[in-house]
């Protein structure tokens, strides 16, 4: 189960030198990352770099990140929106995890001594946004949370499906004094059909990450907005597989903000799916006898829907700059995240409603794929605390700084 | 895909933070002198010719342009700082933003260089206001059916006709006009008008205020009658000016003066509703600090993209379409959020009162310098369906 395997990116083994010297996310894996970087052939690295630059603004946009190309080739053939959707026999599935496990991008955060492929935080940020432009429907988010979990505990990742509990901010799970976990996870993403679930415990001696069998809790299967899987995960003395105390910062809400990053650029992708394909058939169809992105009110409605993405998308890159460049866990980075995760669930709503508005009844179908893509976005909204959530605990720390500070926290970023 | 919408998150380069230290620095000082009261944004008159030569011996008026002109050759992102200390802060800035922020780049990509030479330092040194003529009573955001003519006439023009809702205009010393040189062609109807710099002690003008509902004066009617301006000062291309408004607009449309402008109610809300607000008043809060991060970041990133160089100009568009709104709406939700403080609130009576006023000055934050509707069009032809 344990197998410290190496896994590259296909074809493009030199994109390890990617794991740069840059210190990872809320908690830090850097050690790691600077003795991978060491290993590195220094020339086949150079021209990587270039491309991949370190510094804070380049971090999840720069479209000639070769992890993202990657993943993006992976979504352009393998889970085409218009394909799956006419797919009643999930015959895509198979194919498209495979590929994505043997790519390496499953294990994107996970370095390479246990078994990831050591992309950076940055990179597989941007991979996650690439993941929400496809609405993909596999748990590549949650399997690249679960490695990035594990690997702040050193613990290898096994092969496989994985996803993380708890995922609500209100539920507890608890390591007791004999070794075993005990607790209820709702709201848990893709649980059902997972290998592993990756555990942040608490207990007496403080968090603790561990790893524990799928087949070893009970879940109660549901189903999101957005049809992808929503469970709940009861762990009654679960006995785990490893477990390692959670590093000095590392606590329920930085892994709760780690997702809520993860949502917010796979709302952002999605809106720009949704403002894509809605601008795309306002050009097509005819109404009125003439096509309907002539109409001034379309139009303006479309230039809502662009303010909305270009909201997502700058809350959403910018939280997921922050974490790859931080070097600890503070307020303005609790802003961050925060802010990327209410400003995205705000703009799904808005954005969602305009994109079925344009295209009317067809969109309300079906076997149309606009709902793969606005159902997904309203769906993401309410994993790892909805934004009603994180909006009261972002305003207590505003209120507890006082209202003089607010200014200079928000010029900080 | 259609056009890529692009938000590199950006981030201010460290000289920003020294630069925002200083104006802090500067600023506290003003206060404390009595310059002006940063709780009174509702002020009557702001304008400040004393500050505002302060500001200038400081190095924050003119910026980015070349020292030959005066100017500092500094970045777009350090005047961005400035500008967002100032606004938060409440300074007194009408005396300058306008010639600094617009018509002082328009003279140095249009104007002759003696004018230039003359001009620019001046308006480094504060000592300059300017006002933008460009509507008139019967062309608003219809630019192009402006009708104030221009006439050719020995060594200059005679200008006839009136603008409007001109800011500033009973304290400026030029004007930054569009006048009608020839008709429209049939061809192009933005065909024939020309921009010009108009002295404004010149014989012929007459600057009558107009009241606002804020109670402020801040607008005026300007007419003018057989005022002479000289060949010198026409700016750029005879019939061309709609070839010249369209670089400058992304610095204008998305600084942080389009989504701060309300900014201070936000701030007194959170004071008045205390360290430990309820639930209500937290998620509040929170949903509004949320949105305005997310508008700051969304303004910075295009601030260092143009800065680099790039031309966002649909995203520039989009900064001040949702940034507007939310400035717009701001006292709006504060009011909402207000009904959940303690009367005992230290600060009640200051909240009421900005609010108030916020509540008043905030139709116009739609409306000034390109409406939600005209931005919307530019959205949409960005978008590919224009």
């Amino acid at each position: 189960m344990m197998r410290n395997k190496s896994v590259a990116f296909l074809g493009f083994d030199h994109v390890r030198c990617a794991v740069r010297p840059v210190p990872a996310a809320l908690v830090f894996v850097s050690a790691f990352h600077h003795h991978a970087a060491q290993q590195q052939d220094q020339h086949a690295c150079l021209a990587i770099r270039r491309v991949l630059s370190a510094q804070p603004g380049n971090a999840v946009t720069e479209t000639d990140n070769i992890v993202v190309e990657t993943a993006e080739k992976i979504f352009a053939d393998l889970a085409d929106a218009q394909t799956i959707n006419a797919d009643k026999a999930e015959t895509w599935k198979a194919p498209l995890w495979q590929a994505l496990s043997e790519s390496g991008l499953l294990l994107s955060w996970v370095p390479e001594e246990f078994g990831g492929s050591g992309a950076s935080v940055a990179e597989g940020f941007g991979v996650l946004n690439a993941a929400g432009r496809a609405g993909l429907a596999v748990p590549l988010a949650e399997t690249m949370l679960a490695g990035w979990l594990l690997a702040q505990g050193k613990i290898a990742a096994p092969e496989g499906a994985m996803t993380i509990a708890p995922a609500h901010p209100k539920d507890r799970i608890a390591l007791d004094a004999d070794g075993k976990l005990s607790g209820r996870a709702r709201s848990v993403p893709f649980a059902q059909g997972a290998q592993h679930i990756a555990v942040l415990a608490q207990s007496a001696a403080g968090a603790t990450i561990a790893l524990v069998p799928a087949s070893a809790c009970r879940i109660d299967k549901g189903l999101g907005v957005g049809g992808d899987a929503s469970d709940v995960v009861t762990l009654d003395k679960v006995a785990p597989i490893a477990t390692a105390p959670a590093p000095d910062g590392l606590n329920q809400t930085s892994l709760l903000l780690m997702g809520v990053v993860a949502r917010s650029l796979q709302i952002a992708g999605a809106l720009e799916t949704l403002l894509d394909r809605s601008v795309t058939y306002a050009n097509e169809r005819v109404a009125f006898e003439k096509k309907i992105g002539k109409f001034q009110a379309v139009q303006h409605n479309l230039a809502k829907l662009a303010g909305e993405t270009s909201a997502a998308l700058a809350a959403a890159t910018s939280a997921a700059d922050a974490i790859s460049s931080a070097d600890g866990f503070d307020e303005a980075l609790f802003l961050e995240a925060a802010a990327a995760k209410i400003r995205c669930a705000e703009a799904a709503e808005k954005g969602a409603a305009i994109a079925h508005q344009v295209h009317g009844a067809i969109g309300f179908t079906r076997e149309h794929i606009l709902h793969r893509f606005s159902l997904r976005a309203l769906a993401w909204r309410d994993d790892f605390g909805n934004e009603s959530h994180w909006a009261v605990e972002l305003g207590r720390m505003v209120a507890k700084r006082g209202a003089d500070d607010l200014w200079p926290l928000v010029a900080s970023r | 895909m259609t056009a890529a919408l692009r938000f590199d998150p950006i981030r201010l380069p460290p000289v920003c933070e020294e630069l925002r230290k200083e104006v802090r620095a500067f600023l506290a000082e003003e206060i404390a002198a009595g310059t002006f009261d940063p709780h009174k944004p509702q002020r009557e008159d702001s304008d400040a010719p004393e500050f505002s030569r302060r500001v200038g011996e400081r190095g924050w008026l003119g910026m980015t342009w070349p020292k030959q002109y005066g100017g500092h050759e500094r970045t777009f992102l350090e005047r961005y700082v400035v500008t967002e200390e100032m606004r938060i802060a409440n300074a007194p800035t009408r005396r300058f933003f306008v010639a600094d922020r617009q018509s002082g780049p328009v003279l140095l990509k249009y104007a002759p260089e003696h004018i230039k030479m003359d001009i620019l330092p001046r308006i480094c040194r504060g000592e300059l206001c300017f006002a933008i003529g460009m509507s008139e009573p019967n062309s608003g955001s219809d630019l192009f059916a402006a009708k104030t003519k221009a006439t050719k006439t020995d060594g200059g023009y005679l200008i006839n006709g009136s603008k409007i809702w001109t800011t500033s205009a009973h304290i400026a010393d030029y004007m930054i006009a569009i006048f009608r040189t020839s008709p429209p062609t049939k061809e192009n109807r933005r065909h024939g008008l020309t921009q010009f710099l108009v002295d404004m002690k010149s014989p012929g003008i007459k600057v009558n205020p107009i009241a606002q509902i804020t109670g402020q004066y801040e607008f005026n009617e300007v007419v003018f009658t057989d005022v002479f301006v000289p060949d010198d000062h026409l700016l750029g291309e005879v019939d061309g000016a709609w070839k010249q408004a369209t670089s400058e607009l992304a610095y204008e449309r998305s600084g942080p003066e389009r989504f701060l402008e309300t900014y201070y109610v936000l701030t007194e809300l959170v004071r008045a509703l205390g360290p430990d607000p309820d639930t209500r008043g937290a998620e509040g809060i929170g949903r509004l600090v949320a949105q305005l991060h997310t508008m700051r970041r969304m303004s910075v990133s295009v601030a260092g993209m143009l800065q680099a160089g790039k031309e966002p100009v649909v995203e520039a568009s989009i900064v001040k379409d949702i940034g507007t709104i939310w400035e717009q709406q701001l006292p709006h939700r504060v009011r909402e959020l207000a009904a959940f403080v303690d009367g005992e609130a230290s600060n009640h009576a200051t909240l009421d009162e900005l609010t108030a006023f916020a509540t008043k000055l905030a139709p116009k934050l739609t409306i000034q310098g390109g409406t939600t509707e005209v931005l919307r069009g530019i959205i949409a032809r960005g978008l590919g369906l224009r």
